[in-house]
């Protein structure tokens, strides 16, 4: 193939080169972790769009114009990323996991297309329109523009989660042998597009979405206000995403909660591994958990944890009740994911969530006394938690996705027989390296724009930018918003 | 549910599995056709110094770009979605060209939308440099993968190297004619030139490809090659090439536009032709060996179809929305 033309002695002399199922699930865990901060950018951000853009034209009021413009900027630099990093993961099924790709091809192709012609369109058609067509169609043209955008981005991840979900809980097919090899036949569409995961997931992705966005614009406002306390649109931003906080991350919680008990069920070994679960039994709910040794990082067996435990909580979640419900542990089954990586990934995800809870409950307490903008406690708060809501958001992914390992499609393929079976480690290797240095420059990159974005709206209210320190000029009493 | 039942057994027409293979292969035609100019231009932005110049042609295919390589998506998804194998062996096949492609994607897609967002020549100039390499090499990868895929052929050999600058220079021979079209006259007549010259270097460069798989049967395509229909395609883009110049040097740039983009077609039904029955050469697959099973096709199509109508709609009003020449500024909102 390209090896005669590549410097294959290069790599090949080189202590690191990978397997080719190692090197791709690198690969695809790492540009997918890069991929989804800007696809749920996308989500979280388009209901934000469509009230700015509501708002904007159908009063005369300039805090909207401001905020739709500002706003509409970073969508639109964050679905170039998106787009850009997510082309490459659609043909990753088949360059990395082929046989993935020709076992699953007739469950998950359909989705994936109907996302690419359903919604991924429908993003792209109307965000020309919402960046450069504002003159050139009606108001409520311009309106729907933004509208269909949004529309667009939520199916998009309905379409996606249909397909993950599918992997998670597989139904409504059977294994016939085609051209030599068990491929799944779809047999009952219905099942295979609602499996028991979708609405679990579906909800919550997109509300982890709408969190994440949330505090980042209220990061972004809480930043602004500090600097500039009279800035009337960022105040008017400030509130709306603590509003939005309040609902939401209780909602996150309540619903998390849920969604634990139906992971419990649907796949036990999963569970097993967010709690370090390992003799099945009652199992205990470790609130908090320290290593005894560095060992117990990257292993964290019950026994090897200074733990904090509620007993029989961990049975009372998963059976949803019963505290002296049977769990079953990690060591009924042969092989188990990285354990460490699930149960950590567990814990830090569920206590941002309640972090969030926090935050928001002071910032309404602050909006309910009317100083959100006063306290520089707060707004410093909310500056360092802006980027929180992806760290959160990132986590959960790996629970979801390291914890079903070492199955691609829960109990029917495994990860190991999906990867391609012709890619050497030279090219798997060569690729994971370039991916890796041109993402780390990609989020280098997006993260400078929103710095600029940032900066010049600061210039532009005639606020102090070129240092760290505190706006020094004269602070007006804060206006009453709404 | 007796519907779903008589969904289960039988395609929804026998002819189905052949309807699909067109499908794919209609938004394999869109996607060359519409991002073929979009590189066209980004190659063609690498001889404007001009601030201004550069603008205009950012301009031209700044509210389109995004939709235009939305169609990549929808060819490969529809391809795994009707014939799962060939995808998966098309790209585990190609592996480094496949990736090759997307990442050079990403520089074209990114170059323009980041040089806007700071006013420093610097970081301007490299975001250039990522816009017009990325431009270049899309194409040229993609055309040589596909000429890998239709010919059976190594990367290092004529018949996939000559169907990389295939679609280089159609994607120049398009891209010009689209600006042209779109911009004024000094700019247009300058552009046009290019435009021209990458017209008979395609149209040489097809006749090298074909002559070179007769010769050499790359793929067992000789015969096809030798057959009526793709005589036809090839009397026809010597038509629309020739014809389209005569038509940009007497300054009539729409027409000349409208043969342009009729090229690219051309070549993408030759490709068409060149596969069928066969769909994946190396390993001898036809369309009907590789296709899904009923049900699955049958849905996809009742689903698809119609969502496959509207995208097309979307794109007429899109197209409408930024019809007509760049004049200043261009459409900034």
């Amino acid at each position: 193939m390209f090896s005669t033309v590549l410097p294959d002695v290069l790599i090949q002399g080189w202590a690191l080169q990978l397997s080719p199922e190692l090197a791709s699930r690198a690969q695809f865990g790492w540009t997918i972790s890069v991929h989804i901060i800007f696809a749920s950018l996308s989500v979280g951000l388009a209901p934000f769009i469509v009230y700015f853009t509501w708002k904007d034209v159908r009063t005369d009021d300039e805090r909207f114009t401001r905020l739709r413009s500002f706003w509409v900027k970073v969508f639109a630099a964050g679905f170039v990323m998106g787009t850009v990093t997510g082309i490459p993961m659609s043909f990753q099924f088949g360059t990395n996991f082929p046989q993935f790709a020709e076992v699953a091809g007739e469950l998950i192709g359909g989705p994936l297309a109907f996302e690419a012609k359903m919604a991924f369109f429908l993003e792209a058609v109307f965000l020309g329109v919402l960046l450069f067509g504002q003159e050139r169609v009606s108001d409520r043209t311009y309106i729907l523009s933004s509208v269909l955008v949004g529309v667009g981005a939520w199916l998009s991840a309905f379409w996606i989660l249909i397909v993950n979900a599918w992997m998670q809980t597989p139904q409504g097919f059977e294994m016939i042998t085609r051209n030599g090899m068990e491929v799944a036949k779809l047999t009952d569409p219905l099942a295979a597009f609602f499996t028991p995961r979708m609405p679990w997931m579906y909800v919550h992705m997109v509300n982890a979405s709408v969190i994440s966005v949330a505090l980042l614009v209220a990061g972004v406002s809480a930043y602004i206000v500090w600097k500039k306390r009279d800035a009337a649109a960022w105040n008017t931003a400030l509130k709306l995403a603590v509003i939005i906080l309040l609902v939401t991350a209780p909602l996150q919680a309540v619903h998390g909660d849920a969604y634990g008990r139906h992971v419990a069920d649907t796949q036990p070994q999963k569970f097993a591994a967010m709690e370090a679960h390992y003799e099945t039994g009652t199992a205990d709910l470790h609130l908090l958990a320290f290593p005894k040794s560095i060992d117990a990082i990257t292993d964290p067996k019950a026994e090897n944890l200074f733990t904090v435990s509620l007993p029989g909580v961990g049975s009372f979640l998963a059976s949803g009740g019963d505290f002296d419900a049977e769990v079953l542990g990690l060591n009924e089954y042969e092989e188990n994911p990285p354990v460490a990586m699930v149960f950590w990934s567990f814990r830090f995800m569920v206590g941002l969530g309640f972090l969030f809870i926090g935050l928001a409950l002071w910032g309404g307490y602050l909006i309910y006394n009317g100083r959100l903008s006063e306290s520089n406690r707060f707004l410093k708060t909310m500056i360092a938690a802006s980027p929180l809501g992806y760290a959160a958001l990132l986590t959960g992914w790996y629970v979801t996705e390291i914890g079903r390992q070492p199955w691609v499609i829960q109990g029917e393929l495994r990860t190991s027989e999906a990867v391609s079976s012709t890619l050497s480690g030279t090219e798997a290797t060569l690729t994971l390296v370039g991916f890796v240095v041109i993402y780390i420059g990609l989020i280098l990159v997006a993260l400078h724009v929103l710095r600029w974005l940032v900066e010049d709206e600061l210039r532009e209210l005639g606020a102090k930018v070129s240092d760290d320190d505190r706006w020094y000029g004269p602070v007006p009493k804060v206006s009453d918003d709404d | 549910m007796t519907e779903l039942v008589l969904l289960v057994d039988a395609y929804l027409v026998d002819a189905l599995p052949e309807i699909w293979f067109g499908a794919v292969m209609f938004a394999l035609a869109m996607y060359v056709v519409l991002d073929g100019f979009d590189f066209g231009i980004g190659m063609l932005y690498a001889t404007r110094d001009d601030e201004r110049e550069k603008e205009t042609l950012l301009t031209a295919f700044g509210p389109v770009w995004d939709a235009n390589e939305v169609w990549v998506v929808a060819f490969g998804t529809m391809l795994l979605a009707a014939f799962p194998r060939v995808y998966s062996r098309v790209l585990a096949d190609h592996y480094l060209l496949a990736l090759g492609f997307v990442l050079a994607l990403l520089f074209r897609g990114l170059g323009p939308e980041m040089r806007e967002q700071r006013d420093d020549e610097r970081w301007k100039r490299y975001w250039d440099y990522s816009f017009i390499g990325g431009s270049f090499l899309a194409p040229l990868l993609f055309g040589t993968l596909a000429g890998r895929w239709i010919f059976d052929a190594p990367t290092l050999s004529l018949p996939a190297l000559l169907t990389g600058v295939g679609l280089v220079t159609v994607s120049v021979a398009t891209g010009a004619a689209f600006l042209t079209a779109k911009t004024r006259p000094r700019l247009a007549s300058d552009l046009r030139t290019y435009g021209i010259v990458a017209t008979l270097v395609y149209l040489i460069g097809v006749v090298a490809l074909l002559t070179t798989v007769v010769v050499t049967d790359a793929g067992g395509a000789a015969e096809t090659v030798l057959s009526l229909p793709v005589g036809a395609i090839v009397l026809l883009s010597v038509v629309a090439g020739g014809g389209g110049s005569v038509l940009a040097l007497r300054g009539k740039y729409r027409a000349w536009l409208v043969s342009a983009l009729g090229l690219p077609a051309l070549l993408s039904l030759l490709v068409a032709l060149l596969l069928y029955p066969t769909i994946y050469p190396p390993t001898g697959l036809t369309v009907r060996e590789a296709v899904v099973s009923p049900l699955a096709l049958n849905l996809v199509t009742i689903l698809g179809f119609p969502a496959l109508l509207l995208v097309l709609w979307y794109f007429k009003f899109l197209y409408g929305v930024f019809s007509g020449p760049i004049e200043g500024e261009g459409y900034k909102s």
